[in-house]
């Protein structure tokens, strides 16, 4: 069987020899022409006069395009049309592009970029959740209120009670590949585009938007991404917009990519967001009442905030059954970059929030924080009882939980080493260390119930070899193996026989992004799809040819028995070609069961849950607060896994970009609004050592018991989640400096700065 | 201070004169270098071309990548191998002249003449060691270099390479698997081609490129607005980011006089051109925790580029290089024509960016004691690995009978120059070394230092970690450990 084997990425041999080709290793002809966008200076005001004629004069320069060179202001919006390619008068934010260079290179573009002469009317900028607060400044009209149950009354009468507010930083996405688009100008205005993209029709919907053409004149093609992490689902439609207008407009070939600075200050990151909580809870931790208040950065563009801030309200239960819950979220629109999609898509905000009531509610009690998750955790599955429903009304039918985690504590040997950590803090005054055990659930589809679709191209030709085409995007992951391995399944034949080709809106149309981790359970659907009319059609031809029935013939080991005999798979395919038997196929899935209103909060938003647990242990220096993980044992849930290595893969790497998260990457804007850390030599993802040093992975292979592509579960985003276990780890080892009266409430990042700052706290110096 | 025969002009009388472009003492040879195996004349290029632009786009090699355009990433790393050996360099900053007489080798030419995998490409393959692929070159040609020059040390070696996909875990595993193959005879190419490749070099005209110091002496002399060029690790960025044209330049790296390093009567002098990398190899078993701190300098990439002389000379109030070269009292030798003159380091620092140089002066070495048992050497940044210090706080205590007999307290990232804690030096000198003289001494650090709150850290949190590192030095000199870095799991 191809599917669950842990073959390597499909590129690897490409990756590794550098042959494989990203949007900018594309040779494009002579006389491409290189783009680069000016950008505003200030954070909120008027442009009161551009002077761009040195910018024009500069050497290389072809064109400079601002507002006043359109008729109409292309918009990059992926929502709401709020989003000006460049500025029509108004800056919103520090980094904002206000004009357009193109030159002969890149590098005369970008030098040409510095040489406008801008004049602001500047405004007070909103930076702050409480700037935005206190002008009303928001998304929608107020906040969405979910409200189950009665949890004022519920926290009243309550036996204990506990309160806080929690900062969580934002995030960069620091794909390795920077942002990049290139257009090709075809003939009768017609565009190609090649985008680094998770998101190909976007681009062509927003490209065709802009030119003012029916999207069958725009086509866009993407083979590979050097990474995405959601910064290249709504990020890239700039660059490719303005490389079509800008090819329409001369004719030749553009190519634009950001250098690393301008992607740091131009693009969105993933929201920061403050966390007031209430809750009320009885002696063994158990929550009777709680309330949230989700306050998003947003930023200056509506972008995906608000489906953002909804997944953030679907996971403030986590795994927790929360009977009375208020969550309350909102929507702050300030003059910072417009913040957007991100690994998990606000599910990793909304999850840490209840995390931290569970280590807040065990500090009170003075208990063990993983008895009070457990006192709280859903009903197992297995166990009879009344349903139990998340705060948005859908019944948990799945939790695994219980299971998953008990064999996490055992394998990791969590309590002997908790008790082991303890005696040796008692005995260590300067450095202390930490453990902490979360759990994940995650919720597995599009929120925006229409995206739960796709679709496939699927190819055998007459020689035997197959083709394969769908409308996912391959940005590292491994997708187009997974789905390779799907349709070699289907065909009886190595996964090395199916050719994977660039994703491209000429042959599978109308896609959706690559995102909400649902790559390989639509598209791997889609292709089987396909691949299965082709081999019911094979099946069919030969039957019939051997006087058998079609559900005889076999597909196996490239070979195609029938009726006692075995073929090659190619001369199969060679006889149905010239027996005019269709070798080509599209296949189409849409997701079945679910049903949301977004605006009531009820219903089933999702087919399924992926679930997970990590254990990190940690140490810190209460001199410094400086900080390191010492090890992680991570145990995921994949459902059967469609490639073992594949999804280790995407585990190891989650939680170590969701610890980094919670701990070093750190963004900082100055008091004008600027992002001071807008390159690698200021904001610090995990660096090798950083990795846990014991680091042991193992996935929890049990079958989704739903019917995904061969009872597999989506994998890109809930692993980020076991990073949690990181803060909760630090949290820990924080407790440990104090009498345990006064709780660390430990912000994230928890840089060291932070963790020295929650040292004094709990000792009383703060 | 006495003249130091290492950094004193070879010539006593003579004078050559330097007067612009065709000066005696050197010449202006074309640039000229292996690339991947195959000689390469570098023509119509201006001097601050990188070789990562040179690479993807007048060539066309494009598996080397650009991920940041500021040695921070590691994407664009290629090997380099000359008469010192193979190492392994950021492209994005390192410009074409620096490679003059060199062998250059991309991911492209890792591979065998067959088209046979390189050992890490292979163990990279087979432990999964890439997701999206675009750090991957840079990543294999670092392990290359590492398992050419038998290096295990893969968390350093892969420090200055980040990857965003796969947590790093199935990279290091490839590279430990991948350890203890043989070197693959293609590998060695470089070296033994380089012996009959060098004298080929033809002329033009695109920068100085001195091979001695007393030429560059003269020439800058002769020139004082030009800019000096090292390991281009600080220049590159003034380059790539800040986009400056570069009117006048000189490239250093052929001065092998000043990329000496001597021993001599209990001292180190340390020529300015000497690698940071090689200064850590000459201070690894005397002045361990000096070597630690440069062990976290930067990135092997940086290391292998960047020289102390441009540590000390770009003035940089965060640089890592200075606080402990102070604290070791170290002396610094500058040239000026004929003229050496030798100064405390530490009054090489005037103001924020503002240094005792002169025009036409260069830093030509330093000189510092060759073990310090008392050296504790501190650094505060945000990761642990391939960042700038928040703090960087460097302590140098005698206590002889129980007494503190000296001191010397040296921080960066606490105010625009590398500094002393002279209160807090004096706070301590002839009191007795115990936790008490500790306590009356913290409160020195405010009246030595005013911070500032930047990305990197607050002011209140720099000055408060500052005198916690005096705690710490208490406890580690007492032999207690004191880092999380010493914690095994």
């Amino acid at each position: 069987m191809t599917m669950g084997k842990p073959l390597p990425h499909d590129a690897a041999p490409l990756h590794v020899t550098g042959q494989a080709r990203y949007i900018d290793d594309i040779p494009l002809p002579g006389t491409a022409l290189h783009l680069a966008f000016g950008l505003s200076t200030i954070a909120h005001g008027e442009i009161a006069s551009m002077d761009l004629s040195a910018v024009r004069a500069a050497p290389g320069v072809v064109t400079v395009l601002s507002a006043e060179d359109f008729a109409e202001m292309p918009d990059c919006s992926p929502s709401v049309h709020d989003e000006p390619l460049l500025s029509t008068g108004m800056v919103h934010y520090l980094g904002q592009p206000i004009f357009l260079v193109a030159a002969d290179s890149h590098l005369a573009a970008r030098r040409a970029a510095r040489l406008a002469k801008v004049t602001y009317r500047e405004r007070p900028a909103l930076l702050t959740v409480d700037d935005a607060l206190a002008a009303n400044s928001r998304f929608e009209q107020g906040p969405v209120i979910w409200t189950k149950g009665d949890p004022a009354a519920a926290i009243a009468k309550a036996p204990h009670s506990i309160e806080g507010t929690f900062e969580v930083g934002g995030q960069e996405h620091f794909y390795l590949e920077g942002q990049v688009a290139a257009c090709l100008p075809q003939e009768g205005g017609d565009v190609t585009i090649l985008s680094s993209t998770q998101h190909p029709t976007e681009i062509q919907h927003k490209v065709a938007h802009a030119l003012h053409l029916p999207m069958s004149s725009v086509r866009v093609e993407v083979r590979r991404m050097g990474g995405g992490f959601g910064g290249k689902e709504s990020q890239g439609n700039a660059l490719a917009i303005a490389c079509a207008v800008v090819a329409t407009r001369t004719g030749r070939p553009c190519k634009m990519r950001y250098d690393r600075d301008d992607d740091m200050m131009i693009t969105g990151k993933r929201h920061d967001l403050r966390i007031v909580y209430r809750a009320g809870f009885d002696d063994a931790g158990r929550v009777t009442g709680i309330e949230f208040t989700h306050l998003f950065r947003c930023g200056w563009a509506q972008d995906l905030s608000l489906p953002v801030a909804d997944r953030a309200m679907l996971h403030a239960d986590n795994c927790y059954h929360l009977p009375d819950i208020r969550i309350e979220s909102h929507r702050l629109k300030t003059h910072t970059q417009s913040a957007t999609a991100f690994r998990g898509f606000g599910g990793p905000q909304g999850m840490v929030g209840v995390e931290r009531v569970m280590d807040h509610i065990a500090h009170t009690l003075g208990k063990d924080p993983l008895a009070v998750r457990r006192a709280n955790f859903y009903r197992a599955a297995e166990v009879a009882g009344p349903v139990q429903t998340t705060p948005y009304h859908m019944a948990v039918e799945d939790f695994i939980g219980h299971d998953l985690v008990a064999e996490l504590e055992r394998s990791s040997d969590f309590q002997k080493r908790r008790a082991e950590i303890a005696a040796w803090n008692a005995t260590s005054p300067i450095l202390k260390r930490g453990i902490a055990l979360t759990p994940v659930k995650f919720g597995i589809s599009f929120t925006l119930t229409h995206l739960n679709q796709a679709g496939a191209l699927v190819h055998v030709y007459q020689d035997g070899s197959i083709q394969l085409n769908h409308g996912g995007t391959e940005m590292g992951q491994g997708l187009f193996q997974k789905v390779a391995q799907v349709v070699a399944g289907v065909f009886g034949v190595d996964a090395g026989a199916v050719k994977i080709t660039a994703t491209d809106t000429g042959k599978v149309p109308n896609t959706s992004a690559t995102a909400a981790s649902s790559g390989s359970d639509l598209n791997g659907m889609a292709a089987k799809a396909a691949a299965e009319t082709i081999r019911a059609r094979l099946a069919t031809f030969l039957a019939e040819k051997h006087q058998t029935q079609p559900d005889s013939v076999r597909f196996a080991d490239g070979l195609v028995h029938v009726a006692g005999e075995a073929y090659d798979f190619a001369r199969v395919a060679g006889w149905a070609y010239q027996a005019r038997v269709s070798l080509s196929s599209t296949g189409f899935y849409a997701t079945p069961k679910i049903v949301w209103d977004r605006m009531r909060g009820t219903g089933r938003p999702f087919l399924y849950f992926a679930y997970g647990a990590a254990v990190t242990e940690v140490v810190i220096d209460t001199l410094t607060g400086e900080n390191r993980i010492l090890r992680a044992d991570l145990l995921h849930d994949t459902g059967t896994s469609l490639n073992p290595a594949l999804d280790i893969g995407q585990v190891e790497g989650a939680y170590v970009q969701g610890a980094g998260w919670l701990t070093t990457e750190e963004l900082v804007w100055d008091a004008k609004g600027r992002l001071t850390t807008h390159a690698p030599s200021t904001y610090k993802i995990p660096a090798c050592s950083d990795r846990p040093r014991i680091f042991n992975v193992a996935l929890w292979g049990r079958a989704n018991r739903e019917e995904t592509v061969g009872k597999s579960k989506a994998v890109g985003e809930p692993p980020f989640m076991l990073g949690i276990s990181a803060l909760m780890a630090l949290s820990d080892a924080v407790s440990a400096c104090g009498d345990g009266t006064i709780y660390p409430a430990l912000d994230a990042p928890a840089t060291a700065e932070r963790v020295l700052a929650a040292v004094k706290r709990v000792r009383g110096h703060a | 201070m006495g003249r130091v025969a290492r950094f004193t002009p070879h010539r006593a009388a003579t004078h050559i004169a330097s007067n612009g472009e065709k000066a005696a003492g050197w010449t202006m040879t074309g640039i000229a270098f292996l690339l991947n195996g195959t000689p390469v004349r570098v023509e119509g290029e201006g001097p601050t071309r990188t070789l990562l632009d040179f690479l993807r786009e007048t060539r066309g090699l494009c598996g080397t990548k650009e991920g940041c355009n500021e040695g921070d990433c590691g994407a664009c790393t290629v090997m380099v191998t000359d008469d010192k050996g193979s190492r392994a360099l950021n492209a994005c900053i390192l410009f074409l002249p620096q490679l003059h007489g060199k062998a250059v080798r991309t991911v492209e030419g890792l591979s065998g003449p067959k088209g046979e995998m390189h050992p890490v490409q292979e163990a990279m393959v087979t432990h999964h060691g890439s997701q999206c692929g675009f750090c991957t070159p840079g990543f294999v040609v670092s392990m290359a270099v590492a398992q050419m020059n038998g290096r295990r040390d893969h968390d350093d070696v892969l420090a200055g390479n980040l990857c965003r996909c796969t947590g790093y875990a199935p990279i290091i595993r490839a590279a430990e698997a991948a350890a203890a193959a043989p070197v693959p005879d293609w590998m060695q190419a470089d070296r033994k081609a380089l012996a009959s490749f060098a004298a080929d070099a033809g002329q033009d005209d695109t920068a100085f490129r001195p091979s001695n110091s007393d030429d560059l002496a003269d020439w800058y002399l002769a020139h004082p607005d030009a800019t000096l060029i090292a390991g281009a690790t600080d220049v590159g960025l003034w380059v790539t980011k800040q986009l400056r044209d570069l009117a006048l330049v000189a490239f250093l790296n052929g001065v092998s006089d000043l990329q000496q390093i001597e021993r001599q009567g209990g001292m180190l002098h340390v020529g300015a051109g000497v690698t940071i990398a090689a200064l850590r190899t000459a201070v690894q078993d005397r002045l361990p925790s000096f070597a630690e701190l440069l062990r976290r300098y930067a990135s092997e990439q940086v290391r292998n580029a960047a020289t102390i002389g441009g540590n000390i000379a770009n003035g940089s109030p965060i640089g890592d290089g200075p606080p402990a070269l102070i604290a070791l009292g170290a002396t610094l030798h500058l040239r000026r024509g004929d003229d050496l003159r030798s100064i405390p380091l530490e009054s090489f620092f005037l103001d924020y960016r503002k240094q005792d140089r002169r025009p036409g002066e260069f830093v030509a070495g330093i000189s510092f004691p060759e073990q310090a048992p008392g050296l504790r050497c501190y650094k505060i940044s945000k990761r642990f690995d391939q960042d700038i210090s928040a703090v960087c706080g460097c302590f140098n205590v005698t206590v002889d009978a129980g007494r503190i007999t000296a001191a010397r307290i040296a921080f960066g990232g606490m105010a625009g120059i590398p500094k002393r804690a002279a209160h807090v030096e004096q706070a301590l000198i002839g009191q007795p070394w115990s936790e008490a003289t500790i306590a009356v001494a913290l409160p020195a650090f405010a009246q030595d230092f005013t911070p500032l709150t930047d990305m990197r850290a607050s002011a209140a949190y720099r000055l408060e970690t500052a005198a916690n590192l005096l705690r710490r030095y208490v406890h580690d000199l007492n032999g207690s450990p004191v880092s999380v870095l010493e914690v095994a799991p």
